[in-house]
């Protein structure tokens, strides 16, 4: 943050606040708010501006079969169905990770066969459950092809910078969520000659923000990552790793939760382990979901709307 | 080839005496559920073996800190076991969940104890 240059400092700083805050009140009612109000707000604002949207799904564990949803794959099925539906197309898709449960070939093999029936580009990046087999083969011959590292990357579309990074591997015993010195060493030359005023969309499983540690969901150094970030006017940052919906603003950076598509966890701390949620058959729909994003050209904030399989 | 059944059979007990190799070599049992190890921290022989027990929904792995051991990823109901031939102190995790961590002391079979 800047400091105050003279006795007008002050009033511009309050100035600052109402606006963060009027901000922040925006995204709450966008990212948070009653889907229907939305839907109003979205097709007013489209009518005069059309946005570039893309999608965000997350956490499908094909190949999960326990109580919490014996048939992930058949979720998954319903939320490309879901993608399929959209009434406006969206440029691309977002995946943020445990594509698979257990990193096996058949789960691979079937979650590419649902995906892809959205006809959609995908931009990948590995939940732990995707990298679970010795050399990391797996993961790396499908989606790793033109990344870095182990497996981080960036892309532009529509003027806005995204930034897929890799927070699961060479985990530390006792620690969270672990992006390492090369990858902050690459983000920072990425970043470098970009101008402040590039959007920038960053999306890795675990959070980047401390969402409950005692439960691993944070990110050790990504304070390191965010520190790179600040400059820019507008940051989004897309996680999945909880299967839940949560948001945060800080600065100029809002931070995102997406819901699986497989089965839900719970609320931080509300059970004694953040293990698969079991909830009755017909709730279950209502805590999966997609979410699409869309970017309007000036606008600091990105619209996020969370959409459930049902209810 | 029969000792070997018998270790098989009785992984699901806590604490098995078997009557081969080491005298009173033990098979220790640790649960992996709630996202822990259960119990957290474990005192062993040199010649015990340590059986890790994955009772969760969700799969993990059992790493030794410094290397000295390491499982594959367990999915519900797999077990992973390590003999511990050398006396010491031996802190692990699961490689997927690092907050999830554990703590087996080995003691010679002379009686002298490592520190912990």
């Amino acid at each position: 943050m800047t400091s105050d240059h003279d006795g007008d400092g002050v009033s511009r700083r309050k100035v600052l606040e109402c606006m963060t805050w009027a901000g922040t009140g925006v995204l709450w009612t966008v990212a948070g708010g009653v889907p229907r109000s939305l839907g109003l707000i979205d097709a007013a604002m489209a009518q005069e501006t059309p946005g570039f949207s893309f999608l965000q799904i997350s956490d499908s564990h094909v190949g999960f079969d326990k109580p919490a949803n014996p048939n992930a794959k058949g979720t998954l099925e319903e939320a490309i169905g879901r993608v399929n539906a959209l009434p406006v197309r969206p440029a691309f898709m977002i995946h943020t990770g445990d594509i698979t449960h257990l990193s096996k070939t058949s789960e691979f093999d079937d979650a590419d066969h649902i995906i892809s029936q959205s006809r959609l580009d995908v931009h990948y990046v590995p939940g732990e459950h995707d990298v679970l087999d010795e050399d990391i083969k797996l993961y790396r011959d499908r989606y790793g092809r033109g990344s870095k590292g182990n497996g981080w990357y960036s892309f532009d579309a529509a003027g806005v910078h995204f930034i897929g990074l890799v927070n699961v591997m060479n985990l530390k015993a006792g620690g969270l969520g672990n992006l390492g010195h090369d990858q902050i060493a690459w983000l920072e030359a990425d970043l470098r000659a970009r101008a402040a005023s590039t959007p920038i969309v960053v999306f890795a499983h675990i959070p980047l923000w401390a969402v409950y540690p005692a439960w691993g969901w944070g990110t050790d150094d990504s304070a390191q990552a965010l520190t790179l970030l600040k400059r820019f006017g507008s940051v989004t940052v897309l996680n999945g790793h909880i299967h839940q919906v949560m948001q945060k603003v800080e600065g100029n950076v809002a931070f995102h939760t997406a819901n699986s598509t497989a089965f839900p966890q719970p609320a931080p701390g509300s059970a004694p382990s953040p293990g698969p949620m079991k909830v009755p058959a017909d709730k279950l729909r209502t805590l999966l979901g997609i979410r699409s994003v869309t970017f309007k050209p000036g606008a600091q904030r990105l619209a996020v709307i969370d959409t459930p399989l049902a209810g | 080839m029969f000792a070997i059944a018998i270790r098989a059979a009785s992984a699901a007990v806590m604490l098995i005496v078997l009557a081969s190799g080491f005298a009173d070599a033990a098979d220790i049992q640790v649960k992996i559920d709630n996202f822990t190890f259960n119990p957290q921290r474990v005192t062993v022989k040199v010649g015990d073996t340590v059986t890790w027990l994955n009772e969760d929904d969700i799969p993990h792995t059992v790493r030794a800190t410094a290397g000295d051991f390491k499982s594959k990823a367990l999915d519900t109901g797999d077990r992973y076991a390590f003999t511990f031939t050398k006396a010491g102190s031996y802190d692990y995790f699961c490689s997927l969940h690092p907050h999830m961590t554990g703590h087996i002391v080995v003691e010679s079979v002379g009686g002298a104890s490592a520190t912990p």
